[in-house]
C-alpha cells in the first residue's frame, strides 16, 4: 500500500444508517428529516468535491427545495415514496428538464433538455433528492473518466487512481458519501467496472428492464441504466423503483421485476442453498491479475459456505466479445452521434466556414474529443459499403454465438461468477497511451452487454494495494432476483 | 416530343407518398400540412438527444392497405437507419426499410390493361423542409436557409416499380392510377402539389427489347404529371443523342428544371453517398399476424379498376374499362354519382358523357342533386328534350348551383316540338336549298350538318337533331343510320 495514498471514501455496510434503505425507512417514518440527510451529504460535497470532481453540475437549490417538500409530505401524513429523502447522483448522460445535460462533451455546450428521462421521473416520484449530475467519459466512451471534456474524476479510495468509467463520477459520488445512491449507464461495463474500482455494488440489468428514454445513446442495443449503491439490498430497492415497462421505449420489456429486495434479504439471512455457480474459464484467465483471481476464489468460497455448488463453466465465444463489441458499439455510436452537427442545439462553430457542411465539420471537429472521434471513425468504417459483412455482419454473428454459449452454460448453472475488472483501480495516465490496453478493462463485462443478460458487481475485499476488488455474477435474462440473492451471500462475507 | 425512332425507353418509378395518419410515424405530433413552421414538433421528431421512436401502428396499417391494393405480399420487416448528413434531417439519419421491406412483389394494372410490376412498398420517415433564402432559391448561392421540422417524421410509403414502363404516357398513367388507389385505400391524399406524392423516375434507353437495360439516370424534382412526362421524354432523347454520338451514359442522379425543360447532373454514381445502412436498434421488428393482414385485405373497398368495371358494366359493355371518359370519372371519384343517376332512371352512357364533359369535377357535382340530374337524363331519354336543350338546362343548373330541370324547361320555354312541325321545317329547308339536297342525295354526309344547323335555327333550338337527320335521310332516299 502506498504511504501517500489519500482516501476520502466512506464505508456504509448493510445496516449503516446512511444506506438508502435506512434513510428512506427513517424519513418515511418521520424519524429523520430529508433536509438533515441532505445537509450531511452536502457537508461531504463541500469538503471533498474539489478533490474528487464527481460532478459536472450540482443542483443544490432544487435539492433543498425537494428535501423540504418531502419532509412536508411526511408531516402531512403523505408517503413520499420508497426512496424518500435518499440523496441521488445522476450520470450526466440522462436528460433533466431545464438542467444542462452534457455527456461530458463540449458538443452539447449550452443545451438544456426540454424533458426528463423516464428514470429521472421515476426516481423523483419515489422521493429521491438529486444533488447533481456526475462526470463521465465523453458520451460514455471510456473506462476511467479520463475522456471527459471537463477533466477526470478521482477515485475516493485513492485520489491518484481512476474511479473507472465511464460512470466514474456516479461511482465516486457514492463512494465519497456525496450521495447515498447513484445512477449510471452500462454499455460495456460502465456501471460494473467503476463499481468494482470504487468498492460499490453496481448492476447492469437485463436489456429492456429499465427504460432508455432520455438516456443519451452511445450504443443503443447495448446501453442499459442501473444503480450504484453501498449494499446489495439498496441496489435491489433501486431496481424495483426504476425497472418496468415504458411505452416511450420500444425495446422496453413488458415483464416486470419483482421481489428483488426480498431476494437480497434472503441471500443475507439464509444463503443460497443448492445454487449452481459456474466459473467460466474464458473470463478468468489471461490478463486477470492474481489479486483479482484470488478475490474470485474467495467469493466462490463464500458462496459455497452459503450453500452453493461451485463448478467450472465454459463460454467459448466470450473470448471474441471484446472484438465484436468494438465493432458493434462504434457502429451504432457513429450513427447515434451524427445528430450533433451544430444545426439545432449545442456547439456551433462558424468561424472560417462558408456553408452548412463546413459548419458541421468545424463544429464536430471542435466539439468531440479524441476517443469519441476514434470510435466514430471505427464505426463509420465498419458500416461502409464493402466492409459491412466483414465487420458489422461478422460481429453480429459473434454476438449470436455468445448468446448461444451463455444459454448452454445456463443449462448447467444458475449463475456464473467472474472478475468484474482485470485489475484494481489504476493510476491516471497508466492506460491512456494505448487504446487497446484501456479497452481490455471491459473484457469480463462486455459479454453480458452483447447477450443482453444481467450482471452485478459486488465488492469482495481488497487487492494487495488496498484498493477494492469487485466480483461479477452473471445470469440469464430476468434472473435479477437470483443475482441479488447470490450477491448478498457474497456481501455477507465482507 | 416523342422518343426517337429505333429506340426503346425503359422507365422505373419511385413514388414517395405521405400516409394519411393523424400523427407522425414515431411520435404523437400531428401529421398536418401547412401549419405554422416548427409547431408540430417534439423531442422525438426533432431527434433530441435521448429521445426514442415508437412506431405508430396506423402507419403500418395504411402501408399494408396500399400494399394489398397493389397486390403485394406483406412480409415480416425491420427498420434500418440510412445515414447521411443533411440539416433538415434531425438525427442525420433517416429511419427507413432496406432489405426487409413490409410489402414486396406486387403489380398495378393500368386502365388499358398494361401491367406494371411493383418491387416493394416500404415505410420510412419524412425529413424536414429546407427553404434556401436568397436569389437562387437553391442551396448554392443561398444567403441562409430556414428549416421547418413539421414534416420531419411524417410517415412515408416509398413505392418502387420494376423497370416495366415503356412510354412517358404509361408513366403518367401509372402515377394517375396509383394516386387513385392511394385515395381509394385512404392511404394518402395523393396531392402532388402539396408534396404528399413525390415521384422520381429512373430512365434508360436501349436499341432493342433483346438488349440488356441501358445505364439509367434517376430524375428528381418531378412535381406534376406534366413534369413527369416532359422530363422522361427530355431525358430519353438526351440519352439517345449521346449514344448516337458514340458517347456513354454515366449513371447519375439528375435534377429536372421545369423552366428550362432540361435535366442537369446532381451527382454521379462515384459521388453517390454510402448510406451505411444497419438495423435500427431502437425499434423492434414488425411482424403483422395473418389475421391482421386478412382483416386489412377484407376491409379494402372497391379499387379504381373495380369501379371502372362497374361503370363499363352499367353501359352494357358499350364503353370499355379503359375508355377515357370512364377513366376520368373514376379518377375524379364521380362514378358513384353516375351510378346513382342511372339508378334514378338515367341512361348510363348519357350519364357518363354528361358527367365527363359537363360536370367534370366533384365540386360541380356537389352542387347538383343527383336526383335532379337523373330527372334531366330521363327527360332527354324520353325525347322530351333535345340533346342541345338538355345541355342548356344542365348548364343552367350548374350556373345556378342546382335546381329542378322541369322548372328550367318551363321557364326557358323548352318543350318537345311536334314531329309534324319538324317535318314542315325540314321540307321547307329542302325546297330552299336544292343544290345542297342534291349533294346529300349523292352521299355527301357533310351537308347533313348544314341542314341540322339550319333546322335548329329555324326552330329556335327546339327541334330534335336526331329527328331532323332521320327525316333528311329518308327524304334523300338513304338508309337510316345504324
Amino acid at each position: 500500500m502506498s504511504s501517500t495514498r489519500v482516501s476520502v471514501a466512506v464505508n456504509r455496510p448493510a445496516g449503516d444508517e446512511m444506506t438508502a434503505t435506512a434513510i428512506s425507512t427513517d424519513v418515511r417514518a418521520g424519524r429523520r428529516s430529508a433536509v438533515d440527510i441532505l445537509e450531511s451529504h452536502l457537508e461531504r460535497i463541500n469538503a471533498h468535491e474539489g478533490a474528487v470532481h464527481a460532478f459536472n453540475v450540482l443542483t443544490l437549490d432544487t435539492a433543498r427545495a425537494n428535501a423540504e417538500a418531502i419532509d412536508a409530505m411526511v408531516a402531512a401524513g403523505t408517503d413520499p415514496g420508497r426512496l424518500a429523502g435518499v440523496p441521488l447522483a445522476l450520470k450526466d448522460n440522462m436528460c433533466t428538464q431545464g438542467i444542462p445535460t452534457t455527456c461530458s462533451s463540449k458538443i452539447l455546450e449550452g443545451w438544456k433538455p426540454p424533458y426528463n428521462a423516464t428514470v429521472v421521473d421515476r426516481l423523483a416520484a419515489a422521493g429521491t433528492v438529486m444533488v447533481g449530475k456526475t462526470n463521465l467519459d465523453e458520451f460514455a466512451m471510456g473506462s476511467s473518466t479520463e475522456n471527459s471534456a471537463f477533466g477526470p474524476t478521482k477515485n475516493p479510495h485513492d485520489l491518484d487512481c481512476v474511479p473507472g468509467g465511464s460512470s466514474g463520477g456516479s461511482a465516486a459520488s457514492v463512494a465519497a458519501g456525496f450521495a447515498a445512491v447513484a445512477i449510471g449507464s452500462d454499455t460495456g461495463g460502465s456501471i460494473r467496472q467503476p463499481a468494482a474500482l470504487c468498492g460499490l455494488v453496481g448492476i447492469k440489468p437485463t436489456y429492456g428492464t429499465v427504460s432508455r428514454y432520455g438516456l443519451i445513446a452511445f450504443a443503443s442495443s447495448l446501453d442499459q441504466i442501473g444503480p450504484f449503491c453501498h449494499t446489495v439490498e439498496d441496489a435491489a430497492l433501486m431496481m424495483e423503483v426504476i425497472a418496468g415497462h415504458d411505452d416511450r421505449d420500444s425495446t422496453s420489456l413488458s415483464q416486470s421485476l419483482a421481489g428483488l429486495v426480498d431476494a437480497a434479504r434472503l441471500g443475507l439471512a439464509e444463503g443460497v442453498t443448492g445454487l449452481r455457480v459456474g466459473i467460466p474459464r474464458e473470463l478468468n484467465g489471461e490478463g486477470i491479475s492474481d489479486d483479482v483471481k484470488q478475490r474470485v476464489e474467495e467469493a466462490a468460497k463464500r458462496l459455497e459456505a452459503a450453500g452453493a455448488i461451485i463448478g467450472t463453466a465454459s463460454v467459448p465465444a466470450a473470448v471474441y466479445g471484446l472484438s465484436a463489441y468494438y465493432i458493434i458499439a462504434p457502429a451504432e455510436a457513429s450513427s447515434n452521434l451524427a445528430r450533433y452537427d451544430g444545426v439545432r442545439y449545442g456547439l456551433r462553430v462558424t468561424e472560417g466556414t462558408t456553408n452548412v457542411a463546413e459548419m458541421m465539420i468545424a463544429s464536430r471537429t471542435a466539439g468531440f474529443g479524441p476517443e469519441v472521434k476514434r470510435r466514430i471513425m471505427l464505426g463509420t468504417y465498419a458500416l461502409s459499403a464493402g466492409y459491412y459483412d466483414a465487420y458489422y455482419g461478422q460481429a453480429q454473428k459473434v454476438r449470436t454465438l455468445i448468446i448461444r454459449d451463455f444459454a448452454r452454460a445456463y443449462e448447467q448453472f444458475d449463475v456464473l461468477l467472474s472478475p468484474t475488472s482485470p485489475t484494481t483501480a489504476f493510476k491516471f495516465g497508466d492506460k491512456t497511451a494505448d487504446p487497446m490496453t484501456m479497452y481490455f478493462n471491459d473484457v469480463c463485462t462486455i459479454p453480458s452487454n452483447l447477450s443482453g443478460e444481467p450482471a452485478i458487481s459486488v465488492p469482495c475485499g481488497v487487492g494487495h494495494d488496498g484498493m477494492p476488488v469487485g466480483v461479477q455474477l452473471l445470469g440469464p435474462a430476468l434472473s435479477e432476483a437470483t443475482l441479488f440473492r447470490a450477491a448478498a451471500a457474497i456481501e455477507g462475507g465482507n | 416530343m416523342a422518343i426517337a425512332k429505333g429506340w426503346e425507353l425503359v422507365v422505373g418509378l419511385e413514388v414517395h407518398c405521405e400516409l394519411a395518419t393523424k400523427t407522425k410515424i414515431f411520435c404523437s405530433c400531428p401529421n398536418q400540412f401547412g401549419d405554422e413552421p416548427n409547431t408540430n414538433i417534439c423531442p422525438v421528431c426533432l431527434g433530441l438527444p435521448g429521445s426514442l421512436p415508437v412506431l405508430n401502428y396506423m402507419a403500418v396499417e395504411l402501408a399494408m392497405r396500399v400494399g394489398q391494393a397493389l397486390n403485394c405480399r406483406v412480409e415480416p420487416s425491420i427498420f434500418h437507419r440510412k445515414n447521411y448528413f443533411y440539416p433538415d434531417m434531425p438525427k442525420d439519419y433517416q429511419v427507413s426499410q432496406n432489405d426487409l421491406p413490409i410489402n414486396i412483389d406486387g403489380f398495378l394494372d393500368l386502365p388499358d390493361g398494361f401491367r406494371v410490376g411493383i418491387e416493394r412498398a416500404h415505410l420510412e420517415e419524412d425529413t424536414g423542409k429546407t427553404q434556401h433564402m436568397g436569389t437562387s432559391g437553391r442551396i448554392h448561392g443561398a444567403d441562409y436557409s430556414l428549416v421547418d421540422y413539421n414534416r420531419a417524421g411524417v410517415p412515408l410509403l416509398e413505392i418502387v416499380t420494376r423497370p416495366d414502363i415503356r412510354t412517358a404516357e404509361q408513366a403518367k398513367a401509372y402515377v394517375a392510377e396509383l394516386r387513385s388507389i392511394l385515395v381509394a385505400t385512404g392511404g394518402s391524399d395523393g396531392k402532388m402539389e402539396e408534396g404528399s406524392m413525390r415521384v422520381d423516375a429512373n430512365v434508360s434507353v436501349r436499341k432493342s427489347v433483346d438488349d440488356p437495360y441501358g445505364t439509367r439516370c434517376e430524375i428528381k424534382n418531378l412535381n406534376s404529371l406534366r413534369s413527369l412526362v416532359r422530363a422522361i421524354e427530355y431525358e430519353a432523347n438526351r440519352q439517345v443523342d449521346m449514344l448516337t454520338n458514340g458517347e456513354r451514359i454515366v449513371q447519375e442522379t439528375r435534377h429536372w428544371n421545369e423552366e428550362d425543360g432540361r435535366t442537369s447532373s446532381m451527382r454521379s454514381k462515384e459521388e453517390a453517398m454510402d448510406y451505411r445502412y444497419f438495423p435500427e436498434p431502437d425499434l423492434v421488428p414488425i411482424a403483422p399476424s395473418s389475421e391482421w393482414v386478412t382483416a386489412v385485405r377484407e376491409s379494402l373497398g372497391l379499387m379504381p379498376a373495380d369501379r371502372r368495371a362497374r361503370l363499363s358494366e352499367a353501359t352494357g359493355g358499350n364503353l370499355g374499362t379503359g375508355s377515357d371518359t370512364i377513366v376520368a370519372i373514376v379518377e375524379q371519384g364521380l362514378d358513384e354519382y353516375v351510378l346513382a343517376a342511372v339508378a334514378g332512371g338515367g341512361d348510363a352512357r348519357r350519364a357518363i358523357n354528361r358527367v365527363a364533359n359537363e360536370i367534370v369535377t366533384p365540386e360541380v357535382a356537389a352542387k347538383i342533386d343527383v336526383a335532379m340530374f337523373a330527372k334531366l337524363l330521363v327527360l332527354e331519354g324520353d325525347a322530351k328534350l333535345t340533346a342541345t336543350q338538355a345541355k342548356q338546362v344542365l348548364a343552367e343548373m350548374i350556373e345556378q348551383g342546382g335546381g329542378d330541370p322541369e322548372t328550367i324547361v318551363v321557364t326557358r320555354g323548352f318543350e318537345a316540338m311536334d314531329s309534324g312541325v319538324v317535318e314542315t321545317i325540314v321540307d321547307a329547308l329542302i325546297s330552299a336549298h336544292p343544290a345542297e339536297f342534291e349533294r346529300l342525295k349523292g352521299g355527301d354526309a357533310k351537308v347533313t350538318g348544314f341542314f341540322v344547323g339550319a333546322a335548329m335555327k329555324a326552330s329556335g333550338g327546339k327541334a330534335d337533331g336526331k329527328l331532323v337527320t332521320s327525316l333528311l335521310r329518308s327524304r334523300a332516299g338513304l338508309a337510316s343510320e345504324r
